[in-house]
């Protein structure tokens, strides 16, 4: 049997590792010791637990979308309901059990970083829950363009901190904010949002996340009394995806697939496709696909979705990528606006923009399988942060 | 021998300390750089670290940042920089260090950036965010090479890791002098001297520290202490602000004298009495 991933030092295959300064280093080894020992410890698990069931309102249904199905003529397909989790996004089940974690170490102050504002709101909603002092990073340009999610934020009692650097969005963002914890390390938690960052992050918050794929793998065989033939979810750092896929990864017959932001279209330019359209490098403390120019610069990212606006992407995804074990391919911005309108106007489910990436490469995919096949969709997100967003587009077609 | 250590031995003879420089490559252009490099070594730099420009530079602060960005947009790459040190190479035996971070030197290739930047004169690597139990993919090209990859030791880091970053080090010990980004704090020898007493009893190479160090007195009194001391957002600040001024070589030259002024001891009095070799004691 294979060894399970990732290795002592935190790789993935070729990929993930810890590749920051020094200062840090420590820290790391420190929340990578609390981690392993709060994973083991049956007092934490039952307080995550408790906390996913009865705060987060777990667990989200595995809801079988007959009237899209029924559109699409062809694969069944379930859509996993994360939008349903409080504060309307999969993030919360990674900032519970990251602030559980601060907690038992004794770190009294959380911080973290934000693009659109969502794992902002988590990491607030938590720091709120347990009485912690939260600092929030975001891009400027970011502020900007999510104003009441910055609010929100605010209400929830966290400091947010506009970030002017660089490209001011959410890679600028996780810069600021590992500078600042380097500065605090010693009293501050960072909860980092995706399955990315240096170890032990992917892997902590992969199996903070993998509570998706746990259930949903319960849920069908219940439902149906097999296991699906497809899982399809957005990938921008992954951590939806990696949460739904990781529990199907023994699982042969299941085949995966991870949907990255295509933006205006790779050939443009203008994408967030790091594994379809990237090459791999070293950023926020791990080797993975990045999104790079031929000196090894980062580039910006480009998506009508602000969650998957982001130039790297979990190494566990270049890993998986890597071996075959999932498949990555893009979806256009218009592509996922299409979405967006079908599955509101077919099933009244409004996704966030993100999900609708999946949901629209679930449209592709399913006319093409049989009546008897099995597609499940992570629904990672509810769609009312992006009301704006859909509205201007609406604006620019008229 | 290779220069950095030469050089390290020829200070601790003469009872000087090393004044280690940093500039950001290509701030605001690599020809302003390769013009002031010079300039900068006749006014007493021991050692030159030459910054890569990256597009997120985690463990810099705002004025370090801000150089990187303004290179950038110049258009400066690695394959430039290590162009431009060759030329210098022919006209000088300054020790020259490479501070990086790792992605534009992967993104180049480890092999060839090692076999290049060994051909033109490079003598150290400070690679920021290549911690040791990651360094063994850059540094089976370096080692055989002769390159240096500088270890940086930090106020968080314990005595277990320290041993391991001693082993592996070379060239000599990049102490940082607070817990943070580059150019943010101000460092107190009070509370780096336990941290330096420590690096000490564990290895022989030199140790310089660095991050935050501004000011000639602040120089004076780490430089009792340490080998060598690192000026690098104080330096590149001092240049953004004086850029554009017409006697800025001359000026340039000026400030760094007399930061090196401060890395010779007192009693010696400038002049070449020579021994003293007890100075940091």
């Amino acid at each position: 049997m294979r060894r399970e991933l990732p290795d002592k030092q935190g790789h993935f295959g070729a990929f993930g590792g810890r590749y920051v300064a020094e200062t840090l280093m420590p820290a790391l080894i420190e929340l990578e010791d609390a981690y392993r020992r709060a994973a083991r410890d049956p007092a934490f698990r039952r307080d995550f637990r408790h906390c996913l069931h009865d705060y987060a309102g777990r667990e989200t249904p595995l809801y079988f979308a007959a009237n899209i199905t029924r559109r699409l003529g062809g694969a069944r397909i379930y859509l996993k309901r994360e939008d349903l989790n409080h504060t309307g996004a999969h993030k919360i089940n990674n900032t519970l059990g990251q602030a559980l974690l601060a907690r038992r170490m004794g770190k009294k102050r959380i911080i973290a970083e934000t693009g659109a504002g969502q794992h902002g709101v988590a990491t607030a909603t938590v720091a709120a829950l347990f009485g912690m002092e939260c600092q929030i990073f975001m891009g400027e340009e970011d502020i900007r363009r999510q104003a009441s999610n910055v609010f929100r934020m605010e209400m929830l009692g966290a400091r947010v901190t506009p970030v002017a650097s660089g490209t001011a969005t959410l890679k600028d963002a996780m810069n600021e904010a590992m500078r600042h914890w380097a500065a605090r390390i010693r009293d501050t938690f960072y909860v980092i949002g995706t399955t990315a960052g240096p170890h032990p992050y992917p892997r902590m918050v992969r199996d903070f996340q993998s509570v998706i794929g746990r259930e949903a793998r319960r849920q069908i065989l219940k439902k149906e009394g097999r296991l699906p033939d497809y899982l399809v979810a957005c990938v921008g750092g992954g951590s939806n995806a990696m949460g739904l896929f990781h529990p199907f990864r023994k699982d042969g017959d299941t085949a995966m697939i991870g949907v990255e932001a295509g933006g205006k279209g790779i050939p443009t330019g203008l994408h967030a496709a790091s594994i379809s359209a990237g090459a791999v490098g070293v950023l926020h403390g791990n080797k993975t696909y990045l999104l790079q120019d031929g000196h090894g610069q980062v580039r910006d990212a480009h998506s009508i979705s602000a969650g998957l606006d982001y130039p790297g992407v979990g190494p566990e995804h270049s890993h998986f990528h890597a071996t075959g074990r999932a498949r990555y391919l893009s979806v256009t911005d218009a592509e996922a606006l299409a979405a967006f309108r079908f599955l509101t106007t077919c099933e009244g489910i409004m996704p966030a923009m993100e999900s609708a990436h999946a949901v629209a490469h679930a449209m592709k995919l399913a006319p093409t399988l049989g009546r008897d096949q099995i597609v499940i969709v992570c629904l990672s997100g509810r769609g009312d942060k992006d009301m704006d967003i859909v509205a201007a587009q609406k604006e620019e077609k008229r | 021998m290779n220069r950095i250590e030469k050089r390290f031995r020829t200070l601790r003879s003469r009872g000087e300390k090393a004044l280690i420089l940093y500039l950001t490559a290509g701030d605001p252009n690599l020809q302003r750089t390769e013009a002031l490099i010079p300039v900068l070594e006749e006014a007493g730099a021991d050692i030159l670290e030459i910054g890569v420009p990256f597009s997120d530079p985690t463990a810099d602060g705002p004025v370090i940042q801000e150089a990187a960005q303004r290179s950038l947009r110049a258009g400066t790459n690695l394959a430039a920089i290590l162009d431009m040190i060759a030329r210098l190479r022919r006209a000088s035996d300054l020790p020259i260090v490479l501070f990086t971070y790792y992605n534009p030197v992967f993104a180049y290739g480890n092999e060839r950036f090692a076999r290049q930047a060994a051909a033109a004169g490079v003598d150290g690597l400070l690679v920021v965010d290549l911690p040791p139990e990651e360094a063994a993919e850059l540094r089976q090209f370096t080692h055989p090479r002769g390159l240096d990859l500088i270890a940086l030791v930090a106020p968080t880091t314990d005595d277990r890791r320290l041993a391991g970053i001693v082993r592996g080090a070379a060239g000599f010990i990049y102490y940082i002098s607070v817990t943070g980004v580059t150019g943010t704090k101000t460092p107190k020898v009070a509370e780096a001297l336990p941290d330096l007493q420590r690096i000490r009893r564990r290895t022989d190479l030199p140790v310089a520290v660095g991050f935050g160090i501004s000011t000639p007195a602040q120089v004076r009194s780490f430089a009792a202490h340490a080998d060598g001391v690192i000026i690098g957002s104080a330096l590149v600040k001092w240049l953004a602000v004086h850029g554009e001024e017409r006697d800025l070589f001359a000026r340039a030259a000026l400030f760094v004298r007399e930061i090196k002024a401060a890395t010779i001891p007192r009693s010696e009095g400038g002049d070449e009495k020579g021994q003293a070799p007890t100075a940091g004691e």
